[in-house]
Formats: structure tokens, C-alpha cells, sequence
């Protein structure tokens, strides 16, 4: 279990299937802004299947994390829901 | 194949006489889910379980439905500094002060102000949050708005005529799993005198995605 602010990445997985994290999100690194309570997992939601309970997060990503050079304004930020089991906590250096 | 109608002097490269495209019909066979869904309805009813009426009523409801409840969130929010702090701390609870019944819509909203302007997108999909804005757009659904908005936000917004300073910071949001986004738009200056209603009447839909700002008076 992760505390609150903290940094976290969203894992590079590829999986079949119904996801709801987005591609051009994968791999980036965000700060939580907010957590959002369980929900119901999608990817068992989706097949019909009894869903487990998942903590849903907002993440916070500079847009210059996300697309560097070609950023407009590399300080502009992109927030989205990302399930817990999909994100990585990055420990403080 | 298309047809070629030169011989019609009403159909110059598939246009109407305004300028506008034909629709083409649509002879091609049912889609596996189209027929699910008729077999799924039918059924529905044959046994009783709703009655076609009900079915109709359902779907006019949806028709039915406006941005009308979001400007009236809006405007609320706009008169009473108390309600807005409460309707972006949950906006789910918020709205229900306003007799709107969220239903299954959990909101989150978000404020525009001179140095934060927020915009709303599912990259994913077309989540939206219709029991407050009715249906979406048909541009919030298509890939052009939906791949864009996330890398280029200022581009975009400038394609809708909204201009934004460096000075202004923007926030896209990319409703991804559960959660509906309404953005707030900032109170237009000379709108001291303005009742509500009024006020309401100044917030478009554009403005409660984020792609526009709330009309002057």
C-alpha cells in the first residue's frame, strides 16, 4: 500500500485484453493527486467475471514527462485514473 | 462502389445543393452485435420483463437530456463561494443540493481561472458526464479530439478559438476508468447584476468540457 504525495510509475505491461490504462501512458512517471477509492477492476468487469476491489488513483503527469521535445509547453500537466495494481511507487533518493 | 449521378444535375461530387454530403444508406447486413441486440430486446419483452413502451420512454429520457443541469451547477457555483468549495471538494454529493440525482455518475469537478484552464477527454472511449451535459459531441468521440488534446492541448483549444496565454496553465484530464469530469468555467466580468438563471444561460456545453469559455453578456 502506497502513502499520499508520492511518485509512481505506470508499469510498462502489455497485456491481452480489456486494460484501462491508457498506451501513451505506460512507462511514465506522475505524482498521485488524489486517491479515489475502490472500484471494481475492469479487466474482470469486462469478461462478466465477479471483480475484485482495486484502489483507483489520479495521476499527475508533466506533459513534458510525456511527450519531452515535442511538448507545447512541458509544464502543462495531463491527470488520469490509473488502478493501483498498474503503478509502481518511485522511493525518494 | 458509388454512384455517379451526372445526370443529376442536384449531385456534383456527392453533395446536396447546400454543400453538404450525402448520408449513405445503409444496405449492409446487420452487425453481429446489432443482432444481439434486437435478439436481447425482443426477448426482453416476449418474457415480460419490460414492455416496449418502457423501452422507448428509457431511450427518450436520454434524448431528453441537456447541458440545462450542468449551467445550473455552474451558476450556483458562481453565486455561492460555500457551494463551489463544496462541489470541488465532491461533486458527486454537490450537485444533489440542486435536486440532481447522480445515479451511478461519481463527478469530479474542476475550476478554470486566469492561471489554470482545464479540458476534458476520454482517450479511451467517449466517458462523459451525460445525467449533466446530455449526449457528448459527436467531435468529443472521434480520434481526431480524442489522440490530440493529450499532446497538442493548445493547438486544439486554438482550432475552437480559445487562445490561451503561456501564463496559463493547462490541465487535461483523461477520464480513464470511473470517474466524469466537469470543468467550471471562470465567471465572466459585468455579470455582478445577474440572477442565476441568467447566469446559467451564459455556460455552453463547450465551456463545461473546456474547450470554450463561458459567453459574455
Amino acid at each position: 500500500m502506497m502513502g499520499l504525495p508520492q511518485k509512481v510509475r505506470v508499469k510498462n505491461w502489455h497485456p491481452p485484453g480489456h486494460v484501462r490504462a491508457p498506451m501513451y501512458l505506460r512507462g511514465k512517471t506522475g505524482e498521485i493527486e488524489r486517491e479515489l477509492g475502490p472500484f471494481g477492476n475492469p479487466e474482470e468487469l469486462a469478461y462478466g467475471h465477479e471483480a475484485s476491489r482495486r484502489r483507483l488513483l489520479r495521476v499527475r503527469f508533466t506533459m513534458g514527462e510525456l511527450w519531452g521535445a515535442e511538448a507545447e509547453n512541458p509544464a502543462d500537466i495531463l491527470e488520469a485514473e490509473i488502478y493501483e495494481h498498474w503503478l509502481d511507487p518511485i522511493n525518494a533518493p | 462502389m458509388p454512384h455517379d449521378h451526372h445526370d443529376h444535375s442536384h449531385d456534383t461530387d456527392g453533395l446536396s445543393p447546400s454543400g453538404h454530403p450525402y448520408r449513405p444508406d445503409q444496405d449492409h447486413k446487420l452487425t453481429r452485435w446489432q443482432a444481439m441486440e434486437i435478439a436481447m430486446r425482443e426477448l426482453l419483452v416476449e418474457k415480460g420483463i419490460v414492455t416496449a413502451a418502457e423501452i422507448t420512454e428509457t431511450v427518450e429520457q436520454m434524448d431528453r437530456r441537456s447541458p440545462a443541469d450542468g449551467a445550473k451547477v455552474v451558476a450556483r457555483a458562481w453565486v455561492d463561494p460555500s457551494f463551489k468549495a463544496r462541489l470541488l471538494e465532491n461533486g458527486t454529493e454537490a450537485i444533489r443540493e440542486l435536486g440532481i440525482e447522480p445515479g451511478v455518475l461519481k463527478l469530479i469537478a474542476v475550476e478554470n481561472t486566469a492561471r489554470t484552464h482545464n479540458v476534458v477527454v476520454c482517450t479511451l472511449c467517449s466517458c462523459y458526464p451525460r445525467n449533466l451535459l446530455g449526449l457528448p459531441p459527436d467531435w468529443y468521440k472521434q480520434r481526431a479530439y480524442r489522440s490530440r488534446v493529450v499532446k497538442t492541448p493548445r493547438k486544439v483549444l486554438a482550432e475552437f478559438g480559445l487562445e490561451l496565454p503561456e501564463s496559463t496553465q493547462v490541465r487535461v484530464h483523461d477520464s480513464t476508468a470511473d470517474m466524469r469530469y466537469l470543468v467550471v468555467p471562470a465567471r465572466p466580468e459585468g455579470t455582478e447584476g445577474l440572477d442565476e438563471a441568467a447566469l446559467a444561460e451564459l455556460v455552453s456545453r463547450d465551456a463545461m468540457i473546456g474547450v470554450a469559455t463561458a459567453r459574455h453578456p
